[in-house]
């Protein structure tokens, strides 16, 4: 976001490419490899969990799903953010770059909710399903509390009464490399939002975002549309790929 | 204008301390960078001489067992991490710019940020000496001793801390070269006209753009083990502490490129002048390192052959390991074909070039013999292993950024070093390495195992550790000399010419040192070594530029910036909070956040201000 007086847009470069274009895609090469060894650690220890819950116990496809879409949009809405200030709709820049950042703090908030529940998971089932293979091999590990007399098991708790199936980075080596992986995706997204936010108050200012200027909201939307690819690459092989069999 | 967010106002025209604290001229932070490194490079020496004093005899008492594996801890990172990387890093940044013919770097301020980042780092990572034991886990740090279960106290903590920050330094500066280098070059240098060493400082700078992630992922799981209680390397939540190796080496082979392809540029450059001729094969010469910074991706695993990954796995990585040998031997007989039958000046730079050439292929060598798993696994962790990257980064980067001290020092200081004193300073440390180094292959292949403190006086390895600690003061006096002969050139060296060597880069077409506008005008490039060819062509004159006092006082240069400085110190405590308290972690993210913000509406240039020097 730093003010033009470099030269700013028009300065002329060897390759044509801006400085800091060129910069912020080497920055997304480098990102990419921080992404690809966190992801390959999550794949390494993919199964390899001793106890505890596993990705078909906790994940909610369906409400990851609409936290997904969310955030999809909120490219679609960075994109026309940036177009509108091309085309001089200061406007209507601020109301897409708005709705970007709302979006953006949407999906923080389904993932801080996901991981609340997640911490906070309990089993729940019937004792008539045990043994039927309509169980998952963790709520099949407490077959043992059904006893005589008693047809449910409603979670797991200790004398105290604190719950003793909750998913923390502590866990198991799924909750280590989830909350690891995601809670990383998660900080990428929330210094987004930071950085939207911040051209969204500074366009407050005459002068300071223009359709000269575009480059400065240029990056912030590479950076956004980077972090919303990489979720992709997360929600598929982390999300789909531990619910669903045959991936 | 002034700044909204903050109302400091910027330095404009600090002189003294400050203006070298504020600086964002890449000559200034490349001197930095290259005083810091040395003194570094000094205390990594003086760890190394402690441990040789240690081993001199069997069962000797000089230092404890505990004290022994922090010295051989400290002595690795910092030679690695704090003296070489940072002095490769102080030739980019002074003379990167100057070859390409550019007035400064794509980021100045970025470029100061690294250099006080990297600073940081260095304390922070010394700094464990007084705080309660300095890490003692080896420079690669393997899980899981260095996990809270077996390796307590804070030195490990320094260490992952240091380590990330001085990744993000190396980071910032990487993505500061590519984009100068790609996109600041003079009209006329296309990619095949650029100076070898600005070559392999692209490469180096792609490599250290892909690699450093790596390794902040691997640091960040390891702390994370260490600060939260995950289960990364915990073998007893079915965690396989291989994993750590793996995440480690793909990260540290590159950096083994790193350190050296900035030290084959310095000899492509060094060699030509010296032997009046051009370089010998440059596309090739080009090519080759393009490929071994590919190749430098498909190794890794040959750090692990005694692991037990497997015969085919084995099998492959021996067979690359082998492959990468040869871009590395294009290289050396490109460099012999550069000398042959040319006009050959047997000065300093030129005496430690020839010195690495074959000391570093003495040592490649030694790396082909262990790229055979079935080899390695005699030579595994023993002395050979030692004798081996001592002989590739003493003899070959040392050497390399040693030449590159002497043939760069007129132009660095505008003053002449003492060519007797330089050769006396080559004879002393090439006597004194090889001396060192030579013996730890018999004492390797004799069985001797790395990174113990002491040996049974029965195993007959006195005599050769006894040669190789002398060998260690010799190069000790050696590297006092180079100390001697620098600092006595820069105080009382006679007024060095703007082109000492007749050289042919562009470097050497302007006042030594160098205006701080660089260059007056921006030449046009025609052909590789353009400023050698200008000399030649009957049309042109060639202009030794800065001469007048009054050029370049329209020419308008980023002005300093505080704001570098601050973000680094907010990293600095930031890591010390993560350490120790978090609520001063917390304290250091909003100095760093701050720092962003100012550093981020602060213009390059005030219109209003700095125009009226």
């Amino acid at each position: 976001m730093a003010t033009a007086a470099h030269g700013g847009e028009h300065e002329a470069t060897t390759t044509g490419l801006n400085h800091r274009k060129m910069l912020m895609w080497a920055f997304l090469g480098s990102d990419c490899m921080f992404f690809g060894s966190l992801i390959a650690t999550y794949l390494v220890y993919k199964g390899k969990s001793k106890g505890g819950p596993q990705p078909i116990d906790v994940f909610d496809i369906p409400v990851t799903s609409v936290s997904t879409f969310v955030l999809l949009m909120s490219s679609m809405s960075m994109v026309l953010a940036y177009s509108a200030l091309t085309r001089g709709s200061l406007k209507g820049f601020r109301i897409w770059i708005a709705s970007t950042a709302i979006m953006g703090m949407t999906f923080l908030a389904f993932q801080v909710f996901e991981f609340n529940d997640f911490v906070n998971y309990e089993v729940h089932f019937k004792c008539e399903e045990v043994g039927t293979g309509s169980l998952t091999e963790f709520e099949e590990s407490f077959s043992d509390r059904c006893v005589d007399g008693v047809d449910e098991v409603d979670g797991i708790h200790d004398s105290e009464g604190n719950n003793l199936t909750g998913l923390t980075p502590k866990t198991n080596l799924f909750g280590t490399t989830f909350f690891t992986l995601t809670g990383f995706h998660g900080a990428h997204v929330t210094l987004g939002v930071i950085w939207l936010l911040s051209i969204f108050f500074y366009s407050f200012r005459r002068g300071r975002v223009t359709p000269e200027r575009h480059l400065d909201v240029d990056l912030a939307a590479l950076y956004w549309h980077f972090v919303d690819v990489v979720w992709i690459v997360i929600f598929t092989v982390v999300y789909l790929f531990g619910v669903f069999e045959g991936f | 204008m002034t700044m909204p967010s903050l109302a400091i106002p910027r330095p404009v025209h600090p002189t003294g301390v400050w203006g070298w604290v504020t600086t964002i001229d890449h000559k200034r932070i490349g001197i930095l960078y290259g005083v810091t490194a040395f003194v570094l490079f000094v205390i990594g020496g003086v760890e190394a001489l402690v441990m040789r004093a240690q081993l001199v005899q069997a069962e000797l008492d000089v230092v404890s067992p505990e004290m022994f594996n922090q010295l051989f801890t400290m002595h690795g990172t910092t030679m690695i991490f704090l003296a070489i990387m940072p002095m490769g890093a102080a030739f980019f940044n002074y003379v990167i710019p100057l070859q390409i013919g550019a007035r400064d770097v794509a980021f100045p301020r970025l470029n100061a940020f690294s250099y006080w980042t990297f600073l940081a780092g260095a304390i922070m990572l010394n700094g464990s000496w007084f705080l309660g034991g300095a890490p003692n886990a080896g420079w690669f740090g393997y899980a899981p001793i260095t996990g809270a279960a077996y390796n307590p106290g804070h030195g490990i903590d320094f260490w992952i801390m240091s380590l990330q920050i001085l990744g993000i330094a190396s980071l910032a500066a990487a993505f500061n070269f590519i984009v100068t280098i790609l996109n600041m070059r003079a009209p006329g240098m296309t990619l095949m006209r650029m100076p070898l060493f600005t070559w392999m400082t692209l490469i180096t700078a792609f490599l250290l753009v892909l690699a450093f992630p790596v390794i902040t992922v691997a640091l960040i799981e390891l702390m994370f083990d260490r600060f939260f209680g995950t289960n990364f390397f915990v073998p007893g939540a079915g965690a396989n502490p291989i994993l750590w190796q793996h995440l480690f080496w793909v990260f540290g082979h590159p950096e083994v490129y790193i350190l050296i392809l900035p030290a084959m540029g310095i000899v492509s450059e060094v060699l030509p002048t010296f032997s009046k001729k051009p370089l010998f094969g440059y596309p090739v010469v080009v090519l080759s390192g393009l490929i071994i910074g590919f190749m430098g991706w498909m190794v890794w695993s040959h750090h692990m052959f005694t692991v037990g990954l497997g015969p085919i796995a084995n099998s492959v990585f021996t067979i690359t390991t082998m492959a990468i040998a040869v871009p590395t031997g294009i290289k050396i007989f490109n460099w012999l074909g550069t000398m042959w039958k040319g006009s050959i000046t047997f000065s300093t730079p030129m005496l430690f070039s020839l010195g690495f050439i074959t000391v570093f292929t003495i040592g490649g060598i030694s790396g082909v013999m262990h790229s055979q798993a079935a080899s390695d696994a005699q030579q595994q962790d023993t002395y050979f292993i030692v004798a081996h990257i001592h002989y590739v980064l003493f003899g070959g980067s040392i050497f390399a950024l040693i030449a590159g001290i002497y043939y760069w020092f007129p132009k660095f200081t505008g003053r002449m070093y003492d060519e007797l004193g330089g050769k006396i300073t080559f004879w002393l440390v090439f006597a004194g390495m090889n001396l060192t180094f030579f013996p730890m292959h018999f004492t390797g292949l004799d069985g001797m195992p790395r990174r113990i403190y002491t040996y049974d006086s029965a195993m007959g390895w006195e005599f050769w550790n006894l040669t190789s600690t002398a060998g260690a003061a010799l190069l000790a006096v050696g590297i006092a000399a180079l100390i001697y002969n620098v600092v006595s050139g820069w105080v009382r060296g006679k007024q060095a010419p703007g082109d000492p060597w007749d050289a042919r880069t562009l470097e050497w077409s302007m006042s030594s040192p160098p205006p701080e506008y660089n260059f007056a005008e921006i030449p046009t490039v025609t052909e590789v070594d353009d400023w050698w060819a200008s000399k030649r062509r009957k049309d042109a004159a060639p202009v030794i530029a800065g001469a007048s006092e009054d050029e370049g006082h329209s020419i308008h240069l980023p002005q300093p910036s505080y704001w570098p400085l601050v973000v680094s110190v907010g990293l600095l405590i930031g890591g010390y909070g993560l350490i120790y308290h978090y609520a001063v972690a917390a304290i250091g993210l909003a100095v760093s956040m701050v720092g962003v913000y100012a550093w981020s509406f602060e213009p390059v240039n005030d219109p209003d201000e700095g125009s009226g020097h």
